[in-house]
């Protein structure tokens, strides 16, 4: 029942755009970009994941086992909701400059801390099992920001590892912050 | 594959232990209770042994069917899909997306950022106007999309895991006096859930670890 392309409005730097953009490349999905220079907050991104996966199931992107589904969903809220927000555009304008690598450093390692031992009973080759889901969306570009913020990746090996082999995946190399319409010359691929 | 009941690990302050309780209660599911203080004892939620049930240091937490799953949403999540009725998800796609959006609006957009922990960082004196902020600006949004998407509650006219996202966050707008003037839907939802009983049984208000102050 479609009327049109799907239209999404993305914003080449921001990791809830991004996790949206792996979403429809790994669903083969044909849409219109709107480049558009804010970001929106948090996990509403995470319901817009879950409507493509219940409204184009293949390929999946949540196991079809429940258990496995709320550990897919537990680590994407908590990059999503527990980590992403802290130390979004908006939030790190109000704690002002000086503070804010160091507010972030702060947001983002006590988040992987915790996702590091998670994953210790959820990983395979990916965050849950070795299907790539949900939850390696949030991932990825979660990793990205803590370059960026200069975070020590060092205490986490099991995130590292998952990035590493998500990005050799052809999804998540096309919608890369580094290859979009609106990515400024300086920082493209 | 029960083994005994499920436990769920809460505060009785905590907005995001609300919802699940909520949604325990309206699924009339038998659960026993654990109460973490998240301010006594420099935050019991801290404790090592606390720690290796959910690394997050977080409630709740909720273990169930062998597994203990963190973040509240997922928590619902799993309960709608091995404990289908009464529904708390719509069956429409496109009206799920909408209670999905709602609740990370809710979940994601506002409570993170006005939860203890992050609201220690940012400094008694700014406490107040950093959490008033962070309400106001998520109402705003809110009450515009509630604008296309409330009937008698956030979507249409079922109680939906949107509604328990939202009557917690209305509670806490409360406490940092946000002045809910500006958002009448809100408002108006917000009386219709309190009305119900699975809202009143989990309120803040009369859990076992209420302090007797707050006690209804």
């Amino acid at each position: 029942m479609q009327v049109g392309k799907p239209i999404l409005y993305s914003y080449f730097r921001s990791s809830c755009s991004w996790r949206v953009r792996i979403a429809l490349a790994l669903k083969n999905m044909d849409y219109e970009m709107i480049t558009i220079n804010l970001t929106k907050d948090g996990g509403q991104q995470l319901a817009i994941i879950e409507y493509l996966e219940e409204t184009r199931p293949t390929p999946r992107l949540l196991p079809q086992d429940p258990k496995k589904r709320a550990h897919v969903r537990m680590i994407s809220h908590l990059l999503a909701s527990g980590i992403q927000p802290l130390q979004n555009l908006s939030v790190l304008k109000q704690v002002g400059q000086e503070n804010q690598l160091t507010w972030a450093q702060q947001a983002i390692s006590s988040g992987f801390n915790a996702l590091e031992q998670i994953l210790q009973s959820t990983a395979g080759k990916y965050c849950v099992g070795d299907e790539v889901s949900m939850a390696d969306l949030c991932l990825a570009p979660q990793v990205a920001n803590a370059d960026r913020f200069k975070v020590d990746l060092t205490p986490y090996p099991t995130i590292s590892r998952i990035n590493k082999s998500l990005l050799a995946l052809e999804a998540f190399q096309v919608s890369h912050p580094c290859r979009q319409p609106d990515t400024p010359p300086e920082l493209r691929a």
